[in-house]
């Protein structure tokens, strides 16, 4: 029996989800890509509801993406913004989140750079919270819309083979990507600098591979994350110069995947460091659909949470 | 007014007594202790009131050397009042406690507070361990000398552990004069620095930074070996990973002075507690695997852990009810200490002599105070407990200040009957 509906709540990580439950959010999405190429770019879908963004981090992708994903639905939007320096204090945290309750929103989307802050939130709060990023911990839309990038290519999840790349210590999109290919059949096998791997990561449901090119070797699909050299270099890596020896994706070790891998990145990329400029913008990259499909997934995920009875209303 | 304390099974784990005895407690002292019956003709006597431990274990007052009261400057958590209350419903009649204070126990006035308000309010003794270095900054020693004549019998930076080992030598060497019980927190904070929790797959799947066990290790490692150099003892504080066990089992296998202590929780929890951001199962050390807490068991069993201390930690809702990362490390121990500690028994990893001796003579030894034995002439400080009554554990009727427990609705075993200190009742079920 087919999923029509989430039943939760709230979306806060994909280790929460069900692969029934990542297959409605992927298909309501490919059936929701449409509205996007329309001309008149609206339904009044959600017409009435309030959506909040609520980001103590910087970002302009997700932010955006949300925000228009919501706009496209005639939700009205509303943003806040909090500097985390002026946060670490929770009760903050939490006393804003109320006086946003009060406003009788009807989903509130939390980035933080506090691991677990959005369930935080959630756990006191009636409003639905999407998570868009907390800490090291998960960033379940970027997730779901990297599947669907996929998926649209190879027409399944099952089966493939995923190589995610760079600093998985600090990313939240390698933990919601491994868990998230892993629960539809992929295999995820991981490399990097040994300082950034997270220890036990393979109890997340991926392979460790001692070089990149092990890592690659066969890839259906080859993602790579962000460095940020800015704070990394000398205290985990030697230098930048180094590391894209070692981790930076170019033509000559792209070769060693499979001839219609694809390359994907969760932005903003460093060219020349993990990802050398010809890769990124050659053929065998989606990092713009990526982009795009972040647009589609993230409308299916507000109207799946607030839309009622979503599937049907779409149409 | 003379009490007896008749009909109990008395354990007294430093004299391996464990026997039927009456005892019979007169001007706050232990005046006798003996076979059943044997005060008939006192009993007769309107003098005398009774307190019956029948079907209970009688045993000496509980001590915990390791906790923090919190007062000066933090008495929104709690006071020596409040504080020592818990300790009394935990069975607990001697308490030591930490120098974090605001401001910090590093001299003589802060010192003198604490034992004048413990003389006015307390209903235990309270020990204060005084900071080994000014501010806990870890450079500068404190006058432990005139803190010594004060009364005070070990120095510690619990907490904030001194990172330099050659003012660590010499703040053993300089304690060591005036005897003072040296206690380590042991953790190479170069190491755990931005971690939250125990270093494994939990803090992994959480996206939580993580402190290895080997940030604990690594700084025991060092504290025995200045330990042998200086031939200074060293006690080290709240033991939670198997790797500490081996090293301290080495060092005492090599006849290195050093003793441990571990706390409840790192016997009844693991990392697992964390899950869902309970700030409740967050503490420092961390909680760690299941393969440590058998560890730890073990330890306790071998007596290579001498010492079960609760670190009891009050904190309120403002530092609580937070996110993970922004919330304080720390939970409050003294209200289930020994429930906990009796599972070690009902499990069979302790038998309940050895169990009590961790509670009581064990930790008062180390500290070299007046305490945790039942002695004539001796202060009655005693505890009567049932060992068997199933209870559970409800934070709300908590003494203390605080309610920061994960072992809030835990069904356990063993229920403080009542807790007699200097011949007072200072709590009775």
């Amino acid at each position: 029996m087919p999923l029509i509906s989430l039943t939760q709540k709230d979306l806060l990580g994909i280790e929460d989800l069900t692969p029934e439950e990542i297959k409605l959010i992927l298909d309501t999405a490919e059936m929701l890509k449409e509205i996007s190429r329309r001309e008149i770019k609206k339904v009044p879908t959600l017409r009435g509801k309030t959506i909040v963004t609520f980001f103590f981090e910087s970002s302009t992708r997700t932010r955006t993406s949300f925000d228009i994903a919501a706009k496209r639905l005639s939700a009205d939007t509303f943003s806040l913004t909090g500097s985390s320096s002026s946060l670490t204090k929770g009760e903050t945290l939490l006393d804003t989140a109320r006086n946003l309750e009060a406003m009788n929103p009807d989903l509130i989307i939390i980035r933080h750079p506090a691991s677990g802050a959005p369930h935080f939130v959630a756990e006191r709060i009636k409003p639905g919270v999407i998570n868009a990023g907390d800490g090291m911990h998960e960033h379940p839309t970027q997730a779901l819309l990297d599947m669907l990038t996929v998926r649209d290519r190879f027409g399944r999840l099952d089966g493939l083979k995923l190589a995610i790349v760079g600093d998985l210590f600090h990313s939240r999109v390698a933990r919601s990507n491994i868990m998230g290919f892993t629960k539809m059949g992929a295999r995820v096998t991981v490399a990097g600098p040994p300082s950034l791997i997270p220890p036990f990561i393979q109890y997340l449901g991926a392979e460790v591979a001692p070089t990149m090119e092990e890592a690659i070797s066969g890839a259906d699909v080859i993602m790579m994350l962000r460095v940020q050299n800015e704070r990394l270099q000398g205290a985990f890596f030697p230098s930048v110069r180094e590391y894209a020896v070692f981790y930076g994706l170019d033509r000559k070790k792209l070769a060693l995947a499979k001839e219609n891998a694809l390359v994907m990145h969760p932005g903003p990329i460093n060219r020349g460091v993990e990802i050398s400029p010809d890769v990124a913008d050659g053929p065998q990259s989606v990092i713009l659909d990526q982009v795009t499909n972040g647009v589609a997934v993230r409308m299916a995920v507000l109207l799946l949470l607030i839309g009622g009875r979503a599937g049907e209303k779409a149409n | 007014m003379k009490r007896l304390i008749e009909h109990g099974r008395v354990i007294d784990p430093a004299s391996r007594t464990d026997d039927f005895l009456d005892i019979l407690i007169e001007d706050g002292r232990i005046a006798a202790m003996a076979a059943p019956g044997a005060f008939e003709t006192l009993k007769r006597d309107a003098q005398v009131s009774t307190i019956s431990a029948q079907g209970c274990i009688v045993c000496p007052g509980l001590v915990d050397m390791h906790v923090h009261l919190r007062e000066p400057g933090e008495e929104y958590k709690e006071t020596i009042a409040t504080g020592t209350k818990a300790a009394a419903a935990g069975g607990f009649t001697a308490v030591a406690c930490m120098a974090n204070t605001r401001p910090v126990n590093d001299n003589q006035s802060v010192t003198e507070y604490i034992l004048e308000k413990a003389r006015r309010e307390a209903v235990a003794a309270v020990y204060p361990v005084a900071a080994m270095t000014v501010g806990l900054k870890g450079t500068q020693l404190t006058e432990m000398g005139e803190l010594s004549r004060l009364g005070v019998k070990a120095v510690s930076d619990d907490g904030h552990p001194v990172a330099d080992a050659l003012i660590m030598r010499r703040a053993m060497e300089y304690a060591g004069r005036f005897g003072l019980t040296v206690i380590s927190h042991c953790e190479t904070t170069s190491l755990s620095k931005t971690g939250t929790m125990h270093e494994g797959w939990v803090s992994t799947k959480l996206g939580l930074g993580g402190i290895p066990a080997a940030a604990e290790e690594i700084m025991i490692a060092r504290e025995a070996s200045l330990a042998e150099l200086t031939g200074v003892p060293i006690h080290i504080a709240h033991v939670s990973t198997a790797g500490s066990v081996e090293i301290i089992r080495r060092a005492k296998e090599k006849g290195i002075p050093i003793t441990a202590e571990t706390a409840p929780h790192y016997f009844s929890l693991t990392h697992r507690a964390v899950t869902g951001y309970n700030t409740l199962a967050k503490m420092n050390p961390p909680l760690r695997t299941s393969a440590d807490v058998a560890a730890i068991k073990q330890g306790l069993h071998d007596n290579v852990i001498d010492a079960i201390a609760t670190d009891h930690a009050p904190h309120s809702i403002l530092e609580k009810d937070l996110e993970f990362n922004a919330a304080a490390n720390g939970i409050i121990g003294l209200e289930t200490a020994l429930s906990l500690t009796l599972t070690l028994v009902q499990t069979g990893v302790l038998d309940l002599s050895q169990a009590l001796a961790k509670l009581t003579c064990n930790p008062a030894g180390i500290l070299k105070i007046p305490a945790g034995r039942l002695v004539v002439g001796g202060s009655a400080d005693i505890t009567i407990f049932q060992p068997d009554q199933p209870v559970v554990v409800d934070v709300q009727k908590f003494a203390s200040k605080s309610r920061n427990s994960p072992f809030d609705g835990w069904k356990l075993q063993g229920q403080v009957i009542m807790t007699v200190f200097r011949g007072q009742t200072t709590y009775s079920a």
